[in-house]
């Protein structure tokens, strides 16, 4: 009914403008895109072609090799594989359930203050640097672990392989400590969220029945979040697979597969942090990025299959 | 149908008495779980306070790098350092950032934006090592280590974590805002430069801070692109600038009792500041987050 | 372009052409003195005084914010899960005091079902939402007999019996409410409390869950929180009907009226029913 003032004083020079400025912004935006993607493209391409030198030496079979010895040129990965390996199982083992149990705490259990209060302190726990941590695991935890706790187990269960031997203040078990230390935030942080998402209708239908709070817990909560606390473990997972700085601080740096958990040990990303920079022949140095090539691909398979479940879980919950 | 004696029992019997203490002892076991963490918080936060407070003063924070052997002295070159290189960090990775999430909220459609939200996710997990060792075989490895080799792998770290931030700060601005201000004939740029990134600004630079606080703590970037120990204070970022995390990752491993005493007091200097920082950036988050109604 | 309309008074709905006698009135099941509840320092409802008696359909009626589902709620113990909840009053269940020292609210629970308004099936298989809370509660003998039971008095069986183990979710909404239904008498309890049950429904799945309520009141004693007055006309025997009351800065519900359906419609005691169930208000 009325007139559009706006569209007539849509002039020449103003046209312009705009179409220069859209045009502008659409191209800045999108070459920051394509920055991003080319860049993550870099990364893969220049540590696999870092690996080159390695990998026509030793082919696959860098995968099962336990000799690292840089004088006579021999390298595997073997040893890594294992203390990555066990590292991340160890953490993962002590961080997940104690993750859950928060996240369930922090969902479920607590009033409203106190949840406030504990979730971020809990949150702050993430955001430790590693190589403080690191730092405190040499230093305080390392000797507390070897005076108190690893006696204790060698005691009580020394009978087990991985608890014989010799207690130390620096190994595959300290390591495995600090790094439950840094999953616990990860997987309790993601958890708490897919627990404060299951519907309060579904609580109340299941406490209307006469369930205990526990018994709605594991029969509403937990059973529907399986997939997510599934994708938060991996995730969790990970973070302790990538962690070189404080692994390396702790873990005694060994070159033979050691069973105890006591006995030093590496893992991919320790090995790297600890010979990177001293690193002499070329072939040692290619071996290095083959070793980075490894953490990457496990790094992206563990990211990709976390995804995958999300995807997967919330096409379910959809679909009913 | 319930008989009459039943329902005076209302106190349940033995089994229901069983239920009642699993309950009781599920409740007991999550809140010592979250006891337990706080416990870690707390005895590493007061670890790392007992031990290095004492050694911290004006002069430790002011005074440069003690020479090789020598005690006293400060961390002031760490310090700059630090600060320099989280400064090109934040140079390169905030507009790319922001840019990129730009992108994928106003411009992509769902199938563009899937595989760039993808390399954002995989970049964020991406270990910090591997940027440690791309980065030096990209611009280390034939010449020589450098602040803005540095700071170039801990833009890879700040990133995604500036894209992911700012995409979600973009999505809270209503979509009536947008549209308001096309319905006036403001062209697509004006709108977003001028409506949507105005009322996102609180969020990104929440994430931003945020980005930064964990920007500071990482260590394996820095290791082999600026790791080197200078007495007094460097500036220029062309050289390598000592800083924070590595010289903590060094004087860790020293069997040297007085490098222990610096790595704690550099390492309770650090931890304040990320700790600090994370907190007040998530308390921000938290309100502006609730200011935008959600 | 606006022409006034005057419409008719509403015809109060003629309660004596329901079919069947006049249910009469038997063993009370819940004695209800002086109930009041808060949240808080805010009322929700003051002294409620009412009887509820067995294998009778007891309608609660009222306008929205009257305290209707507060006061369901009451009843199975299920406001304990809102925090600041508090009650005053006593509330016996023959003859015990439902809140009263070392009454366990699961006890409570499993013999004071509800159904909610919207239709709540857990994300799991029809057989496992019906089996999941006997399971649970210890009843694990002849459980495939129990859930086909529950499901038949649900008039749900032929529904699903071939598909028990497909999820719930895959049924429709009325589908859903009668499972929900289901899975509350498995347990067999002894009371059904229905929160507005087929507020979300359509008219046919409504009338459906209406017929079954007449079905289900020869085994349970039913109370239904419904704001539709002819529903209440339609299936309850007795009606209790709550109103709003302020006082000062203070609004809360009060029990204004609770008789034999027919008289309350047909002939209210009370001046508010009377507004209220001939549409004058509400």
């Amino acid at each position: 009914m009325s007139t559009v003032p706006a569209a007539e004083a849509l002039r020449g020079t103003q046209r312009l403008r705009d179409w220069i400025g859209d045009r502008l912004l659409l191209v800045l935006t999108l070459l920051a895109a394509l920055a991003s993607i080319a860049l993550m493209a870099l990364i893969a391409w220049r540590v696999f072609r870092g690996a080159s030198l390695s990998w026509s030496t030793f082919g696959l079979g860098f995968l099962t090799g336990t000799t690292w010895d840089t004088n006579a040129g021999v390298f595997g990965a073997g040893t890594l594989l294992y203390g990555t390996a066990v590292t991340s199982l160890m953490a993962l083992v002590i961080a997940g359930p104690l993750a859950i149990a928060i996240a369930l705490f922090l969902s479920e259990l607590a009033p409203r203050w106190i949840r406030e209060v504990i979730g971020p302190l809990v949150e702050m726990l993430a955001a430790v640097p590693s190589v403080v941590l690191g730092l405190w695991g040499i230093l305080v935890l390392g000797p507390f672990a070897a005076n108190h706790i690893e006696p204790w187990l060698n005691n009580w269960f020394g009978w087990i392989p991985l608890f014989s031997g010799d207690p130390s203040s620096s190994g595959v078990f300290v390591a495995g400590l600090i790094l439950a230390i840094m999953v616990v935030p990860i997987v309790a942080s993601i958890c708490r969220e897919l627990f404060l998402a299951v519907p309060s209708e579904l609580e109340d239908g299941a406490l209307a029945l006469g369930a205990t709070r526990w018994e709605m817990v594991r029969g509403i909560v937990l059973s529907s979040s399986k997939p997510g606390i599934a994708a938060a473990l991996i995730l969790g997972l990970g973070r302790a697979l990538g962690e070189a700085i404080a692994v390396t601080q702790v873990i005694g740096s060994a070159t033979a597969i050691n069973v105890s958990l006591f006995a030093p040990g590496d893992t991919l990303a320790s090995r790297i942090a600890a010979q990177f920079q001293g690193a002499v022949t070329k072939l040692q140095i290619s071996s290095l990025f083959y070793l980075a090539a490894i953490l990457l691909v496990i790094g992206l398979l563990t990211n990709l299959i976390a995804q995958l479940i999300v995807r997967r879980y919330e096409v379910q919950r959809a679909a009913g | 149908m319930a008989t009459a004696e039943q329902a005076l029992n209302l106190r349940g019997g033995g089994r229901s008495r069983r239920r009642r203490w699993a309950n009781r002892l599920a409740e007991v076991v999550a809140t010592l779980a979250a006891l337990t963490a706080v416990a870690v918080l707390a005895i590493v936060v007061l670890s790392i306070a007992k031990r290095g407070l004492s050694e911290i003063s004006w002069s430790f924070l002011t005074e440069p790098l003690p020479l090789f052997g020598q005690p006293g002295g400060g961390i002031a070159p760490l310090i700059v350092g630090s600060a320099i290189l989280v400064a090109i960090a934040t140079l390169i990775a905030l507009p790319l950032g922001v840019l990129a999430a730009l992108f994928l909220s106003e411009f992509a459609s769902r199938r563009v934006a899937a595989p760039i939200q993808l390399v954002f996710d995989l970049m964020s997990g991406l270990p910090s090592v591997i940027l440690g060792v791309f980065v030096f075989g990209l611009l280390v490895y034939g010449h020589t280590q450098s602040g803005i080799a540095g700071g170039f792998a801990l833009s890879i770290v700040m990133l995604p974590l500036i894209a992911r931030s700012t995409q979600e700060t973009l999505r809270l601005v209503p979509d009536s805002q947008r549209d308001g201000a096309l319905a006036l004939g403001a062209s697509r740029w004006r709108v977003v430069l001028g409506v949507v990134l105005p009322s996102a600004l609180g969020g990104i630079l929440t994430g931003t801070v945020l980005a930064i606080a964990r920007a500071a703590g990482e260590t394996a970037p820095l290791l082999f692109t600026t790791s080197i120990y200078l007495n007094s204070v460097q500036s220029d970022p062309r050289n390598a600038l000592p800083n924070m995390p590595v010289q903590i990752f060094i004087w860790s491993e020293s069997s040297d009792p007085e490098d222990h005493k610096r790595a704690w007091a550099t390492a309770l200097v650090l931890l304040a500041f990320v700790l600090l920082t994370s907190l007040l950036a998530r308390a921000a988050l938290h309100r502006s987050r609730r200011k935008l109604g959600q | 372009m606006n022409e006034t309309v005057t419409m008719p008074p509403m015809r109060p709905v003629d309660v004596a052409e329901r079919e069947g006698p006049k249910a009469p009135v038997g063993e009370t099941v819940f004695d209800i003195q002086g109930l009041t509840v808060r949240y808080g320092s805010n009322a929700a409802v003051k002294d409620v005084d009412v009887e509820i008696y067995k294998n009778l359909i007891t309608a609660v009626i009222g306008p929205s914010g009257c305290g209707k589902s507060t006061f369901i709620r009451c009843l199975n113990r299920m406001n304990d899960t809102i925090p600041g909840f508090n009650l005053d009053g006593r509330l016996l269940y023959h003859g015990v005091d439902l809140y009263g020292d070392g009454v366990e609210p699961i006890e409570v629970r499993r013999r004071i079902g509800m159904v909610f308004q919207k239709p709540n099936p857990f994300p799991k298989t029809i057989y496992d939402n019906v089996a999941w809370a006997p399971r649970v509660l210890g009843m694990k003998k002849g459980l495939d007999e129990r859930v086909e039971r529950a499901l038949t008095s649900a008039a749900l069986w032929d529904d699903v019996k071939d598909r028990l183990k497909k999820s719930a979710l895959s049924l429709s909404g009325g589908q859903q409410q009668r499972l929900c239904i289901a899975r509350a008498i498995a347990i067999e309890p002894e009371v059904l409390l229905l929160d507005e049950p087929a507020s979300a429904l359509d008219p046919i799945a409504t009338q459906k869950i209406e017929e079954l309520m007449q079905q289900l009141k020869r085994d349970y004693t039913i109370v239904i929180v419904t704001h539709n007055m002819q529903q209440a006309a339609r299936v309850a025997d007795r009606t209790a009907f709550f109103s709003l009351q302020v006082e000062g800065s203070e609004r809360f519900g009060v029990l204004v009226e609770y008789d034999d359906t027919e008289k309350l419609f047909t002939a209210p005691s009370d001046r508010r029913t009377e507004d209220y169930v001939t549409g004058r208000f509400g």
